[in-house]
């Protein structure tokens, strides 16, 4: 040990309890994946130099179901099953995305009911993925009482969601050509109750979280992401928008009649952790404007299914104690009554439709951002290829830019701020 | 712009546009891939700086067995253009586009993984979603779904669904 190796402190004596070393090496740490601050099973591998993040690494995969390589094996239909399961916090997405790229290759449209009903699941999904992520985000960052109210919230809104597809989560309730079955009794009264509670409740997360010393202090210049970064990154949805970038899919290239729904575009200008917050708070609200707009529309009947055989699933369904399943009466149908509605409903349940060839890419906003289905058919009855571009995926990839000469406490505000889902991510 | 007048104002200079479901598409060699993703992003008229989506397509039995697919975006304009590539099996090669576009790191890592087509230039081609011990590309059309001889204790060999038999 040579004499400059010494700490020497400023009076002049030494630290009695120095062992007089400096030690320059960095460390290595891996954080997951098996963490509770990583969404479900993302590793980071963190280099740190003392409590800085030196290098941030993010490996994926865990978590990978090959989604893309099974719906090259199923026909058109069954699909539907396969990817809602994706991202499974926003399953209608995942669900309307692809049976807009089918119905894109088969140049059909769902009838208008069918559109608005698949808005309003889309919305209130969106305030449910976000409300999850105002939990988990509380979670993690200390903020605990936040995580109850968050999951109370998403609560009201899985019953609603189980009333009408049978399910809580991975609906298959979005079909190619329209949607499984309407609202049930009394669908639109929940909704009603529902919308009128939350308005409320978005104020009480803001006032206990906006005005917080210690969450403005973990999130307000935290995980700093501008503009150009952003976009030479790929990334979308909150995140791109806190950088002062209003680019939003249901605006910029409507589906499903966006166009025609009034909302705001919430943009903020700060880039950080805090802007993203402020976002997803306003989107829920806007979320329910446009749940409001849909309600409004929902009060004339309508067909939710499209008036053409060859591609409309053939049997009524309804929601029995056990989930989805053919309604008792069209199993009479088909059993006792009709035998071309028997043939008919076996052809299209066991070979489906045949979709002309050709190759499609369609986006949608999700509560992540662009959610792009590319699905290539070669004219069968099963996709040639379906590729998700899963925001997710994308946006984590800006995380290293992010975290790297931060704290090593700011990469977990940092990754609750990207909201990644890893079903989405490795699908 | 309208998928038809953005192929006609990409045709002046890359003439292989096709226009079909109001999605432009313009195949390319792949030696001029870069070039003509720096003249598309640069353009002032097209500005299609924002790149969606990097995937292939395989097509076995065919050439060129691959095909390799960019979907382009232009932020301020609000149109898109896919750009495609042929890429043969024996050469299975292609650019990568990272140097233009950062966030195809993670999507032709994706690709090559899936895929086997390698990208050349690319900082750090590994695998991403797969373990880096894989062997074959799962997503080709010759290799069949299940199969996989798991490592799970007492977990049996499960057949590829096309030769189950119940």
């Amino acid at each position: 040990m040579s004499e400059s190796d010494l700490v020497v402190q400023p009076s002049g004596e030494r630290d009695p309890l120095s062992t007089g070393e400096v030690r320059q090496e960095t460390m290595i740490v891996n954080m997951g994946p098996q963490h509770p601050s990583t969404h479900g099973v993302l590793r980071l591998l963190l280099e740190l130099d003392g409590e800085t993040v030196v290098r941030c690494e993010p490996i994926i995969g865990y978590l990978h179901t090959g989604i893309e390589k099974n719906t090259e094996y199923r026909t058109w239909q069954q699909g539907v099953a396969f990817v809602t399961r994706a991202d499974y916090l926003s399953p209608f997405f995942n669900e309307t995305a692809y049976c807009l790229a089918a119905e894109k290759l088969l140049g059909v449209q769902a009838p208008p009911r069918a559109q608005v009903l698949r808005v309003l699941f889309m919305e209130m999904n969106r305030i449910a993925s976000h409300l999850v992520w105002l939990a988990t985000a509380g979670m993690e960052l200390g903020a605990v009482s936040v995580m109850l109210y968050g999951f109370r919230e998403r609560e009201t809104i899985l019953d609603i969601f189980e009333a009408a597809t049978g399910l809580r989560m991975n609906h298959a309730y979005v079909r190619i050509g329209g949607v499984v079955m309407d609202l049930p009794p009394g669908g639109l009264d929940a909704i009603g109750d529902f919308l009128a509670m939350m308005p409320g409740r978005i104020r009480e997360y803001e006032n206990l979280l906006s005005r917080n010393p210690i969450w403005v202090e973990r999130n307000a210049a935290v995980g700093v992401l501008g503009a150009e970064d952003a976009l030479r990154l790929g990334v979308t949805g909150p995140v791109l928008r806190s950088a002062g970038v209003a680019r939003d899919v249901r605006r910029d290239e409507p589906y499903c009649g966006y166009e025609t729904y009034g909302f705001d575009v919430v943009v903020r200008e700060a880039a950080d952790c805090y802007a993203r917050f402020e976002i997803r708070l306003e989107e829920m609200r806007q979320s329910l404007a446009i749940v409001e707009q849909c309600v409004e529309r929902l009060r004339e009947p309508g067909p939710v299914m499209i008036d053409d055989p060859k591609i409309a699933w053939p049997s009524r369904l309804e929601v029995g104690p056990d989930g989805i399943g053919n309604a008792p009466s069209y199993i009479d149908h088909i059993m006792e009554e009709s035998m071309e509605a028997l043939i008919h409903h076996f052809k299209m349940v066991t070979e489906g439709v045949s979709v002309p060839a050709g190759e499609v890419y369609v986006p949608v906003e999700s509560p992540r951002g662009e959610l792009g289905f590319y699905v290539v058919s070669d004219g069968g009855n099963k996709p040639y290829r379906v590729k998700i571009r899963d925001p997710s995926f994308v946006n984590l990839q800006a995380v290293p830019a992010m975290v790297q000469g931060g704290l090593v406490a700011d990469a977990v505000a940092v990754i609750s701020s990207v909201d990644p889902v890893m079903g989405g991510v490795d699908r | 712009m309208t998928p038809t007048e953005l192929a006609e104002r990409v045709r002046a200079r890359f003439p292989d546009v096709v226009v079909a479901r109001e999605e432009a598409t313009l195949s390319l060699d792949r030696g001029a891939l870069l070039g003509a993703l720096e003249a598309l992003r640069d353009d002032p008229e097209l500005r299609l700086g924002f790149l969606s989506s990097v995937t292939a397509t395989d097509r076995p039995g065919r050439d060129p067995r691959f095909l390799v697919a960019y979907e382009l975006y232009s932020m301020e304009h609000r149109h898109r253009l896919r750009v495609k590539v042929g890429v043969s099996e024996g050469d299975a090669v292609v650019p990568s586009v990272t140097g233009l576009f950062p966030t195809a790191d993670w999507l032709e890592r994706e690709t090559y993984d899936f895929y086997g087509i390698a990208f050349e230039g690319h900082p750090d081609l590994r695998r991403i979603l797969l373990p880096d011990g894989w062997e074959g590309w799962p997503l080709r059309k010759t290799e069949e779904l299940g199969g996989v001889n798991t490592r799970y204790r007492g977990g049996a060999f499960i057949p590829p669904v096309d030769r189950r038999t119940t």
